[in-house]
Order: C-alpha cells, then sequence, then structure tokens
C-alpha cells in the first residue's frame, strides 16, 4: 500500500492524539474518578491505534491496543486509577512517543515493547477487588457507554417531536467492511436522512463521521413523520451498506429501553471495533438540530508543510525588497499617480506581511505541553514535591523559533527542580510549605516573547559559584570580589561550569547553561538570572517575534549605509561638541539625566573621513539597562528590512549581525549594537 | 611527501598577474562581471566586502591580496567567480575568467617544494598542458588559513 503521502498527516495526528492522551492522564490522576476524562483517552488512543494499524506499523497498533484494553477496564470500573495505573499508562505513552519519533525519522516504528506490556497485562488481569468507591464508579460506567448524550436542548426537541407525535428513531448503519470511500457513504446516508426528517445526534459525532473517525458503523437519531421500515429501505438503497438497524427511541426509558446493535455491549476484538460511544465529545456541544442538517463546521484549519512557508516568506522578502526600490524610485520621479499607488501596494505588502508572520506564528504551548508530564516525573525521581504553574502558554512565536527553543527550557526545568527546589523534609526545615513551586510564565512584550522558569527553591548561592568558578580558573580570586551579583550568576553560563555537588542523572553534566545560553543567542535572543539566596531563583529568556523582516532605522557612515534595528534604538538626537564630556579617554554625553557612553563607530570600523563636525547626529541605543550613544554620519530614514545572513565564511564579523539588500540592490550592513556594549 | 592527484580534472581558468590558476568546475557556481562592493569593516584585508548576488548576499575576495600581490585596477575583463566550499559561499575576484580545460590527472605535479615560503600552501598542484601551465588551488586553504587568525586579533 502506498502510504507514503499520508506519513507526514499520520506522524502530525498521532502526535496530537499522544499529546491529548499524555494531557488527559494528567488529568485523571488529579480526578481518578471522572470517566469523561477515560472516555476521552479512550478515543485518542483508539483513533492512533487505528491510523497505526492502517499504515502498517503493527508494534504502534498493538501497543496501543493493549494500552485500549486497561483503559476499557477502567471504563469499566473492572480497575481503579491509581498511581500505579498512571505510571504505566504514562509508560506506554513514552514507548509510542519513541516510536512515532522513529517513524518521523523514516524508521519502521518498530520496538521491543514487552516489558511495558507485561506491565500493563499484569495491571489488566490484576483486577484489583473492587471498593466501595469503585462500586459506585462502576455503576455509572454501566449505564453510559450505551446511551445518547443529550444536552437539554436536544432533549427539549426530542420531548416536543415525541409530544407532537413525529417517531424518533434510533437508526444503526454498518458500511461494509472494505468500504473505501466511508465519509461519501456517510453523506449519501445523510442526504436520505435529512429528506426524511431531522438527525438530531449522530454517534460518532457528525464532524468524526466526515473525518473517517470510525470503524464500520455508526448510529444516528432521528425525527421523522415515515415509518421505520421506510427509513430502513431507503437507506439501505445506499450502496455499500451492511446493514440497516432501525428501533424505535424513547426518552422516557434510557438505555435499557433502546435495545442496541449486540456489537455494542460486546467486548472487543480485533477484527471489528465497536464505536466508543462520546460522553461529551468536544463537538457535540456545537451542534445544534437546526444546523444537523448542514455538514457541522469546526474550526478550519489546513495542515501546511512548513517548507512551503518558508518559500512564501522568501519570495515575500524579494517583494520587500523590491518594495523598497519602487518607493525610491517613485520619490525621485515625483509622479502624483505613481506615488499614490506605490504607497496602496506599501499599504497592501505591509498586512501581506503580517498575514505571512502570522501564519507562521504557534502558540509556545506547542512547547509547554510536554512538561507537565517530565515535572512530574522528575519530582518522582528525585523525591521532591513540585506543583508546576504554567501561565501565558498561548503566547504565539516564530515557528523556527519553537523548534529551537524547547531544548533550553527543558535543561533550564531540570536545572530548577535537581538544584533549585529542595527535598520536602529540607524545605520543611526552612519553613517553606513542602510542595515547591515551578512557575513557567510566557509574555509578549513590544517585538519581544520573554519566557521566564523561576522556582522558589534554594536560589544561587554566590560563594559556592564564585568557589567553583575560582577552582576551574574561570576568574581569579582578586576578580572574584569585584563582580556583582548579576555577573557572578552570569558565570554560571561559562562553559564547563556546573554548581550541583553531585553528578546526577537530571543534570549537572557540567555542559548545561552555556549550551542553553549559545542556544537562546543564536536565536538573537537573551538570558538574564535573578536569584535571591534561600528565595529561589528566576531564569527569564528573551526572544525577538519573528526573524527575518524587522523595522530598522538606516544611517550614513562616510558613504556607506548602515541599518541599526529600531528594537534596540531608543531615540535619536543631534550633539555639538561642547555637549561631549571626557571621561577617562571616553566621551560621554548626558542623556537625559545619565552618563551614556559614545560609540565612535568610524573610527571603531576604519572608515576615513573629515575631521570635525559642528554637529554629531547621535542614535541611543540600550541593551538591558544599560544604554550608548552611536555617532554616526547622517540619517536617512526607517525602513522595514530583510534581514540576510553575511554567510557562514563572515560569520564573525564583529559588532555586524548582518546584512541587507537595499532599494537600489546594494548591500547594506547591519548593526549589532548589542556587542558594541559591554 | 609527493601526493598526486589521480583523476581526470574540468577546471575553470582564470587570469591573475598573467600567470593562469585553476579551481575544478564543480566548485564553481558562476562567474560575474564586477558590481558595488559593501566593505565589511575589521575582516580580513583580501575580504574585499559583500555583495548582492540575486538576492543572496555574497562574501567577495581579492584573490590578488590574498596572494600577496599588488592590488590592480578594474578593467574591463575582471571578473568575479562564484565558488563554493563546504557549506560557503563566495565571490573571488580574478582579472579574467579564461575558459573551462580538461588536465588529464597524470599531468598533475605537486607544488615545487623548494619554495619555501609559508604562503604557498593554498597550492593544490601544477598542471602543465603543452606550453601552459595551470596552478591548481585548494580552495579550502585559500579561504581559510590566515582568515581564521585575523578574526581572533579583531576580537581580542
Amino acid at each position: 500500500m502506498e502510504v507514503n503521502q499520508y506519513l507526514d498527516i499520520f506522524i502530525e495526528e498521532s502526535k496530537e492524539n499522544l499529546q491529548t492522551v499524555n494531557d488527559q492522564l494528567l488529568e485523571l490522576e488529579r480526578n481518578p474518578k471522572d470517566l469523561t476524562i477515560i472516555q476521552e483517552i479512550f478515543r485518542s488512543a483508539h483513533t492512533l491505534k487505528g491510523m497505526a494499524a492502517t499504515m502498517g506499523f503493527q508494534d504502534l497498533a498493538d501497543l496501543t491496543h493493549k494500552m485500549e484494553n486497561v483503559l476499557d477496564a477502567l471504563r469499566n470500573g473492572e480497575i481503579i486509577v491509581d498511581t500505579l495505573v498512571v505510571d504505566v499508562l504514562f509508560e506506554a505513552v513514552e514507548y509510542l512517543e519513541a516510536m512515532i519519533m522513529d517513524i518521523s525519522d523514516g524508521g519502521q516504528g518498530r520496538s521491543d515493547v514487552t516489558a511495558i506490556a507485561s506491565k500493563i497485562e499484569a495491571i489488566e488481569s490484576g483486577k484489583m477487588p473492587v471498593g466501595a468507591d469503585t462500586e459506585r464508579v462502576q455503576s455509572d460506567s454501566q449505564e453510559k457507554p450505551i446511551e445518547y448524550y443529550l444536552d437539554e436542548f436536544e432533549t427539549t426537541v426530542l420531548q416536543e417531536a415525541e409530544a407532537t407525535g413525529y417517531h424518533l428513531l434510533d437508526i444503526t448503519i454498518s458500511l461494509h467492511e472494505d468500504c473505501l470511500l466511508k465519509a461519501a457513504r456517510v453523506y449519501m446516508v445523510f442526504e436520505v436522512l435529512e429528506r426524511a426528517g431531522e438527525v438530531i445526534k449522530a454517534l460518532p459525532s457528525i464532524d468524526e463521521l466526515e473525518n473517517e473517525q470510525f470503524e464500520s458503523s455508526f448510529s444516528v437519531l432521528l425525527v421523522t413523520q415515515e415509518k421505520g421500515e421506510n427509513v430502513q429501505s431507503s437507506i439501505s438503497k445506499v450502496s455499500e451498506i451492511e446493514e440497516v438497524v432501525v428501533t424505535p427511541f424513547s426518552l422516557t426509558g434510557t438505555g435499557g429501553d433502546s435495545p442496541l446493535p449486540e456489537q455494542f455491549e460486546q467486548p472487543e476484538d480485533d477484527s471489528c471495533h465497536p464505536i466508543e460511544k462520546p460522553a461529551e465529545a468536544n463537538g457535540v456541544k456545537d451542534q445544534v438540530p437546526d444546523t444537523s442538517g448542514k455538514r457541522a463546521s469546526g474550526n478550519k484549519t489546513i495542515r501546511v508543510n512548513i517548507d512551503r512557508l518558508d518559500i512564501l516568506m522568501n519570495l515575500f522578502e524579494e517583494l520587500v525588497i523590491d518594495r523598497g526600490r519602487l518607493e525610491q524610485l517613485s520619490k525621485e520621479l515625483e509622479h502624483k499617480e505613481l506615488q499614490e499607488t506605490v504607497e496602496r501596494m506599501a499599504r497592501t505588502s505591509g498586512d501581506l506581511q503580517d498575514i505571512i508572520l502570522n501564519m507562521r506564528m504557534v502558540p509556545v504551548d506547542q512547547v509547554f505541553n510536554r512538561f507537565p508530564r517530565m515535572v512530574r516525573q522528575l519530582a518522582k525521581d528525585l523525591g521532591k514535591h513540585i506543583n508546576l504553574e504554567i501561565s501565558g502558554a498561548d503566547t504565539e512565536l516564530d515557528r523556527t523559533v519553537i523548534d529551537e527553543i524547547g531544548d533550553p527550557i527543558v535543561h533550564l526545568i531540570r536545572n530548577a527542580i535537581d538544584h533549585g527546589i529542595e527535598s520536602p523534609d529540607e524545605r520543611a526545615g526552612k519553613g517553606k510549605p513542602p510542595e515547591g513551586t515551578l512557575r513557567l510564565h510566557a509574555y509578549h512584550s513590544g517585538n519581544h516573547v520573554f519566557i521566564e522558569i523561576s522556582d522558589d527553591g534554594a536560589g544561587i548561592s554566590r560563594e559556592k559559584v564564585l568557589s567553583k568558578a575560582i577552582h576551574h580558573a574561570v576568574i581569579t580570586q582578586e576578580q572574584s570580589a569585584k563582580l556583582s551579583d548579576k555577573q557572578v550568576y552570569e558565570l554560571l553560563m561559562a562553559s564547563g561550569f556546573s554548581t550541583a555537588d553531585k553528578i546526577s542523572d537530571v543534570s549537572g553534566r557540567g555542559v548545561g547553561l552555556d549550551v542553553v545560553k549559545n542556544t537562546i543567542e543564536s536565536l538573537g535572543g537573551t538570558i538574564d538570572i535573578s536569584s535571591v539566596f534561600g528565595e529561589g531563583s528566576k531564569f527569564s529568556i528573551q526572544l525577538p517575534l519573528t526573524l527575518s523582516i524587522i523595522s530598522a532605522l538606516l544611517v550614513k557612515l562616510e558613504s556607506d549605509t548602515f541599518a541599526i534595528p529600531l528594537s534596540s534604538i531608543i531615540e535619536t538626537a543631534m550633539i555639538t561638541p561642547a555637549d561631549m564630556k571626557d571621561a577617562h579617554n571616553q566621551k560621554m554625553i548626558d542623556f537625559r539625566g545619565r552618563m551614556i557612553p559614545l560609540i565612535f563607530i568610524k573610527q571603531l570600523f576604519d572608515l576615513k573621513g573629515k575631521g570635525e563636525n559642528d554637529n554629531y547626529p547621535v542614535v541611543i541605543v540600550r541593551k538591558g539597562d544599560k544604554s550608548a550613544g552611536i555617532v554616526v554620519d547622517s540619517f536617512i530614514g526607517q525602513q522595514e528590512i530583510v534581514l540576510k545572513t553575511l554567510g557562514e565564511y563572515l560569520s564573525e564579523a564583529f559588532a555586524i549581525s548582518g546584512a541587507t539588500i537595499l532599494g537600489d540592490g546594494q548591500v547594506a550592513l547591519v548593526l549589532d549594537s548589542d556587542t558594541l556594549i559591554k | 611527501m609527493s601526493t598526486t592527484v589521480e583523476e581526470d580534472l574540468k577546471v575553470i581558468v582564470f587570469e591573475l598577474n598573467k600567470e593562469e590558476y585553476a579551481v575544478p568546475v564543480q566548485q564553481v557556481g558562476s562567474i560575474e562581471r564586477t558590481q558595488a562592493i559593501t566593505r565589511v569593516p575589521n575582516t580580513a584585508d583580501f575580504v574585499k566586502g559583500v555583495i548582492n548576488l540575486r538576492g543572496v548576499v555574497t562574501p567577495v575576495i581579492d584573490l590578488r591580496t590574498r596572494f600577496g600581490m599588488k592590488e590592480s585596477d578594474q578593467s574591463e575583463n575582471t571578473r568575479i567567480i562564484i565558488v563554493y566550499m563546504d557549506d560557503i559561499k563566495v565571490g573571488m575576484i580574478v582579472d579574467a575568467a579564461n575558459d573551462v580545460t580538461d588536465i588529464p590527472g597524470a599531468m598533475v605535479e605537486p607544488p615545487p617544494s623548494v619554495v619555501g615560503t609559508v604562503e604557498t600552501d593554498y597550492i593544490r598542484g601544477i598542471a602543465k598542458l603543452e606550453d601552459r601551465l595551470l596552478i591548481l588551488l585548494d580552495l579550502h586553504k585559500v579561504l581559510h588559513e590566515d582568515e581564521i587568525e585575523v578574526i581572533k586579533t579583531v576580537e581580542g
């Protein structure tokens, strides 16, 4: 079977399903008695199994199947939810994730799952004695799986229909097992149904049916004036229908009164999987009877390969360059209509730019969502109690940044749990609550996104860091006394540095924070550490929203044009030589009450030119809380520029972060003001 | 030790200070006429700057400066040969680009060892073709060697 074209979709969807399982398992641990959660997990696992089997990944399907058995037992109250069960399920999910990773790396998703499989089987066969608690659960579960879940509105509609003499029919339609276009058959069946009456409810939901997320049969609740036999025969006319079972449905009697096809009650076997009755499927709530005729529409999305977005972005960059050129030409020509057209075009392309950039934005949740489980596991391994608080998970970042930012954050979280948060005993001794808190906070500010990882643990010990740094010859004894706290914390990110007393599994192998810092800097971001000894520490990561198109101020230095990113500019000013003050060979100016150093970029870059001027244009730039004035020859103006690299060959050029192509086709260098401020 | 290049080579021949040099054709992306070069401060002296090569910012080096020859004014014949080396793409300014030719592997000899100067390690070999003498370049050495040091001094 030619499956390659579906492989990408399969991988993406499998990841999504696994993520749901993941999230819901965590939820389940918190609310072990909530059956809807188990239903949710079951549904995702089942979809995954179906897809894996179709794609021929047998190991994946087998393991998911075993997992399903446990879930089924849970659902039926044969097993109760406890830590052991959740642990094993998590472990199974880990295996599944590994398999899917293998598949996405081109493998076959094969894995030796005997260990986990036997654990699962042990749980399943263990079927612990049912306590008083679970009896209730059990009785719940016996009612639930064979019932349409109707909301109030639907119930009202049904009651009215019943009262006015309409028939309520529960119709179960089975398709041929080898039916190829199931969605098409569903569509045809619905057409027949809608001619006969009104579909109140469908199981699985209409969304799921349209997406072929069902095995071979489905049920609908129909309100009609027609007789059951008539409906049955007209549905049977649709080809590839195996069987149509029509039973009258009554509101007053629930499950017991509406006999459902046998297979719902049979334990599942491999060849035929029963339909899961979604307890409270997400889509179900949205469906109201009057829309059931139309195709229910959810949030309409399409999957687009990231490569295509990259190509679109590249093409758009070309357009931005040409736009710059057009703007320049129209200015020179002073042709009114041309200028108006160009202005309009600039506006449209500005909107276009927003949209394209937005398309590449994904919520940071994509990275955050794997942390709860990780934290849970780590806390368990290390015998600590940790409460993870996540906020701002909907903050959006460019896809390329998202792809890179995961590992650094994982590292910081591991660090915080391993070195930061103390053991419960230690915490009790310090008068802290035994449960440590780890906060993950993302937010948006200006052209940047900030991600903060903070804990209420031990904080960073200045002495410990210093003695270590001296021991590793990173600094000398004399230097150590002069360093500010901030500088001391920065030592943590020097290469080959680890303050953990013992090398643990979790962190502390000496490679670490320096790698984190490099990764973040390579993304154009910065990382900042603050800490109060004994009270906790905070790692704050600042990331640019997007990487390629930025607003910049163009300036002239002799014959060369340079661009300075607007994000680092505070303001521009004109100063006279009288404003300059000397401070130990360093020219300074008074800028709003603060003395800031001046950078004569021409001398720095060895650009020759004439000497004294009357006026110096100065660009005030900042880095963190420090600022400096860059002296230039003249300002040209503000422009959107496309940031391009200088190429691997010149990647280390001093104080230049890249280049851009101007409207006239010339290359202008982009100044990296951060490296100019020490 | 003498290592000879056994395989036949297809090379681009270019002129520099009246001598003929050659680089393998596989490493050449294109040959461009000269255009405006934006200088990049604080780089090695042979790095002339960057050009806009159809939307891609491409560094350009002056081979004359690199080989310690006198700089010459640009002429009608001056060309920029765009070469690829590993992951990098660089333009080389040469006096003229002449032709493409085949060099039988047997004709390539190792660089003369009598020339004991420091800077000859970028020569991969010398090929004698009838009355022509082609100097085969080792692009990796041409592009790197000094360059790394230069950048280090800037940082220090």
